[in-house]
């Protein structure tokens, strides 16, 4: 007779108390607690008249977001890379320092002869040219040399040699250029004013870092969506053996994203320098980290994911401290800005793993 | 000349590492030191050693794995001139670069002396063609040495690696000497070698590796197979007892802080060993459980310590730190459990880096000291006496007793039932999960153990320094470990001490100084190319574990196991046909 399917009823999933679960929970209600109470806090002081005042929790924000948007640049060739190779190019905050440290050479280059000055604007746009092609070199060479061997070997490899090549690159340009930090020439011209926009006056580099950062933005989603190298990038991350099967050079494209993420990063390297005034080897090592994890608070191998999560974590790592921090009365808060923004990262995998905006990654990097 | 290309590759890649060696100032600042009187300096070694290895490597050929490469001097001769040669001129248009163009403002190092040491002397026009000779000679004499007898060879390396150890060891050499008669007759009053010392030491080398090729490998064998009381058994103990007296009676106090320093790396190197070795979880925190270790000895002991200062012995404060320690661990690890392999990477180092900010905050300052650190940490208390690292030959016993537990738990827990549950959710977390291994148990013991070795070594390093401060304990650290690890062999505990000698003691560790102190400018550039080139060349470390071996070289293996059936499949059809 017909073998009937088990009729019995599914037991109701009884709840059992699982050591990991409880503490990952006890961890968010902490984390959230903290978060609510720290605001409260920082808004009862604001209303007793302590603590900052609305302009500066204005500017607080302003330059917050520009290095959030210098973050996203950067992320975007992290979440570029996951998304194509499924690790992380730690050595890409190196990639960043670079440019700006070859791009120091032509500043200093043109301050001295006057042409900084005279046409801020060329110049710019001249050390920009210089950074982003040191950048995408650098870029290139690391992955030809590094990482192609090992295109098929187990997962913790490449990363483990991108942690070589960071400390590479990093010591070789401290070996080129010596320890000591180089000042960049102060930003020419209108630049080094302030434009009043809306009625709020902002840095003039600042509205430069906007300006560049959107245009890069809008240039890499003109590119990834509508060229050919942009639709095989996105093949390629989806499945590389599929996307080489109809016909796309592998290979290529992995060089092509590799580019795209060093010139990112050239862009943002210069808009750093413009910004800090001041570089040196080891410029490129904690925003590298910071940029990661935008990349994976916006969700990685998602580019418009990497600039929100860019743009959230430098209002985090900025704002942040004074807002949660200050309001919970711990005193000199400005000290553990990098503690927040690592702190930032771990919550968001612990609430999101998958980050803001949704992983897209390949079929064997989905975990 | 059998391919041609390949040569001209290796020079150029010759060429650009000896110019950049000049770009960073190494050379200039290596020629301080003399190796052998008159004119062997450090530097010229270096560099020169670039274009002999580079002919080596082109008159070996492609590499081949099917073929034997064929051992012939003066073809050999011939590809390393060529090799050298291009080597020679890469780096020529770079001096002649230097030489043009002041660029001293940007690149500190590309300066006139510079120029003058790479031209050994002679100015640009002629010195150029003298180094682009030289280089060609170099990379002839490569060849050449590829292509001797296999003992011929030998003797070389023996004889090179000698000189060179004297050399550059000189003041090991002194340490453990003392007595300078002798020491005067080896060593020129200026430093280096005497010119006949060095044919002497040389001569010998060759000889003895002449007459004991091979030797050693029987003596070992004997020593194993010995009876457990015969006359080789007790000699070996024996050994080992002088061997383990050495530091108290021998070494001087230099080798002594030495080895104290490669033991703490071996100890720290063991634990995170366990972590990424056994487990395959990449941890960059792993600093912050030495941090643990070492703060909570300062806490617990010095009189001086902030809000929290109950002054307890070492021995009391040990087991409350290691006690910490395995919490951190647990804290550490619980929240990581589910994440994949490199998220796990940077959240670690997070979580390192969020450990050092707090301890340097102002925040926390009336615990932990902030920028101050914490001072006058007292030494471990020992039958009425107190030793700390005032006193490096007792001090170098108690680390070594901790690296034997810290080397015999993970002896241990390797091939126990734990351990082999680490390698199977090493090789497939999913296929572990199934067959019914609690990864989520495995993976947290992992971090707890590798915890609590940390913690020795932190405990150790707070005892013996006895004032600790936050700038110990950076990324630079942790990443350090995990070389130490990776370059000795991942999974392999004799790899860990080789991984820590070679590296904490010759090259220097993250603040201390190794044998080598010329390389300590030098050293994280090396570190990180070591990196790169041991994952591209040998990832499974000098010493391996053969299991991890297998693991990284499983297409190899498959391979080779093709081939072998394709042989075995050739002879069926010969069989058949016949």
């Amino acid at each position: 007779m017909s073998s009937s399917p088990a009729k019995t009823k599914p037991t109701a999933r009884r709840f059992r108390f699982n050591w990991v679960d409880g503490f990952l929970w006890f961890i968010r209600v902490a984390a959230l607690i903290a978060i609510v109470v720290g605001i409260t806090g920082s808004v009862q002081n604001y209303i007793a008249g302590e603590g900052l005042t609305a302009v500066q929790w204005r500017d607080l924000v302003i330059s917050s977001t520009s290095t959030g948007l210098m973050y996203g640049l950067i992320a975007l060739g992290y979440s570029m890379v996951y998304g194509v190779l499924g690790f992380i190019n730690f050595a890409h905050g190196e990639v960043f320092m670079a440019g700006s440290m070859v791009g120091f050479i032509a500043a200093t280059l043109l301050f001295e002869n006057g042409f900084w000055d005279a046409n801020p604007f060329a110049a710019v746009l001249f050390v920009l040219i210089i950074s982003m092609m040191t950048s995408t070199i650098v870029a290139v060479l690391v992955e030809r040399i590094a990482y192609k061997p090992l295109r098929n070997s187990p997962r913790l490899i490449p990363l483990i040699t991108s942690i070589g090549v960071s400390f590479f690159l990093q010591y070789a340009f401290a070996g080129l250029f010596g320890v000591a930090s180089q000042s960049y020439p102060p930003a020419p011209g209108a630049l080094g004013e302030d434009v009043i926009i809306f009625g709020i006056p902002i840095q003039g580099t600042k509205v430069l870092v906007f300006v560049v950062a959107m245009v890069s933005m809008v240039g890499l989603w003109y590119f990834v969506t509508r060229t050919k190298s942009g639709r095989a990038m996105r093949a390629v991350a989806e499945d590389k053996e599929i996307a080489g099967l109809m016909g796309i050079d592998v290979d290529r494209t992995i060089v092509v994203t590799f580019a795209v993420g060093g010139a990112m990063a050239g862009v943002a390297g210069l808009l750093w320098a413009l910004l800090f005034r001041v570089v040196d080897f080891q410029t490129g090592f904690l925003p590298g980290l910071k940029a990661f994890t935008a990349a994976v608070l916006g969700g990685i191998g998602n580019l418009p994911g990497a600039m929100l999560g860019g743009v959230l974590l430098g209002l985090f790592e900025g704002v942040g401290p004074l807002l949660v921090l200050g309001g919970l009365g711990i005193p000199a808060v400005s000290q553990l800005k990098d503690a927040v923004a690592f702190a930032a990262l771990f919550l968001v995998l612990i609430f999101r793993p998958s980050g803001l905006l949704g992983e897209r990654l390949g079929s064997e990097d989905r975990a | 000349m059998k391919d041609f290309a390949f040569t001209r590759r290796l020079g150029l890649i010759a060429g650009i590492t000896m110019s950049f060696t000049a770009a960073i100032g190494m050379i200039e600042n290596f020629n301080k030191r003399v190796l052998v009187e008159p004119f062997i300096l450090m530097g010229y070694v270096v560099l020169l050693g670039v274009p002999i290895l580079v002919g080596l490597i082109s008159a070996r050929g492609r590499p081949n794995p099917l073929e034997k490469p064929i051992r012939d001097s003066r073809a050999g001769a011939v590809s390393g001139l060529i090799a050298g040669l291009f080597a020679g001129l890469v780096t020529s248009v770079f001096v002649l670069i230097v030489d043009t163009f002041d660029m001293t403002q940007f690149f500190p190092n590309m300066r006139p002396a510079m120029v003058e040491i790479m031209t050994f002397g002679f100015g640009v026009p002629i010195g150029l063609l003298v180094l682009i000779l030289v280089t060609g000679v170099a990379g002839s004499l490569g060849g050449f040495i590829f292509g001797q007898s296999d003992s011929v060879r030998r003797g070389i390396g023996q004889a090179t690696i000698w000189v060179l150890g004297f050399a550059l060891f000189e003041g090991v050499v002194n340490d453990i000497l003392e007595i300078d008669p002798v020491l005067d007759v080896i060593y020129a009053p200026n430093g280096g070698l005497l010119p006949w010392s060095a044919v002497v030491i040389g001569a010998v080398a060759w000889w003895l590796s002449g007459r004991f090729q091979g030797k050693s490998k029987i003596l070992v064998e004997k020593v194993q197979k010995a009876d457990k009381w015969s006359g080789i058994r007790w000699g070996t103990y024996l050994l080992g007892v002088v061997v383990l007296l050495l530091p108290l009676f021998v070494l001087g106090g230099i080798v002594n802080e030495l080895l104290i320093n490669v033991a703490f790396f071996v100890l720290l190197g063991l634990g995170l060993n366990i972590v990424v070795g056994y487990a395959g979880l990449l941890d960059l925190g792993y600093v912050a459980f030495f941090a643990v270790g070492a703060y909570g000895i300062a806490v617990l002991t010095s009189p001086l310590s902030g809000t929290i200062n109950p002054e307890f012995s070492w021995w009391v404060a040990l087991p409350i730190v290691m006690a910490l320690a395995a919490l951190a661990g647990l804290v550490v690890g619980t929240p990581v459990l589910k994440m994949r392999g490199d998220y796990l990477a940077i959240v670690t180092l997070g979580f390192g880096e969020i450990v050092r900010i707090l301890l340097l905050s102002d925040w926390l300052t009336p615990i932990f000291g902030g920028a101050q650190g914490v001072r006058q940490i007292p030494g471990i208390p020992f039958f009425g006496t107190e030793i700390s690292g005032i006193d490096p030959q007792y001090f170098i016993y108690f680390t070594l007793f901790f690296v034997a537990i810290a080397a015999y738990i993970s002896y241990r827990a390797e091939g126990s039932r734990v351990g082999r549950s680490w390698a199977a959710m090493r090789e497939d977390e999913d296929v572990a999960e199934a067959t019914g291994i609690s990864t989520i148990q495995a993976k947290l013991l992992a971090f707890v153990t590798g915890a609590i070795v940390a913690s020795f070594a932190g405990a150790l390093f707070a005892a013996k320094v006895g004032v600790i401060f936050t700038n110990s304990f950076d990324v630079l650290v942790s990443i350090i470990i995990l070389v130490v690890v990776i370059v000795g062999g991942m999974g392999s505990i004799p790899g860990v001490a080789v991984g820590a000698f070679v590296l904490i003691g010759i090259l220097g560790g993250p603040k201390s100084q190794g044998l080598l102190a010329e390389f300590a400018q030098y050293k994280l550039l090396i570190y990180g190319a070591l990196l790169v080139f041991m994952m591209l060349k040998r990832p499974e470390g000098l010493l391996p574990s053969v299991r991890r071996s297998r693991e990284l070289h499983l297409e190899e293996l498959e391979q080779d196991a093709w081939l072998d059936k394709g042989g075995d499949f050739g002879n069926d059809e010969v069989e058949a046909t016949t």
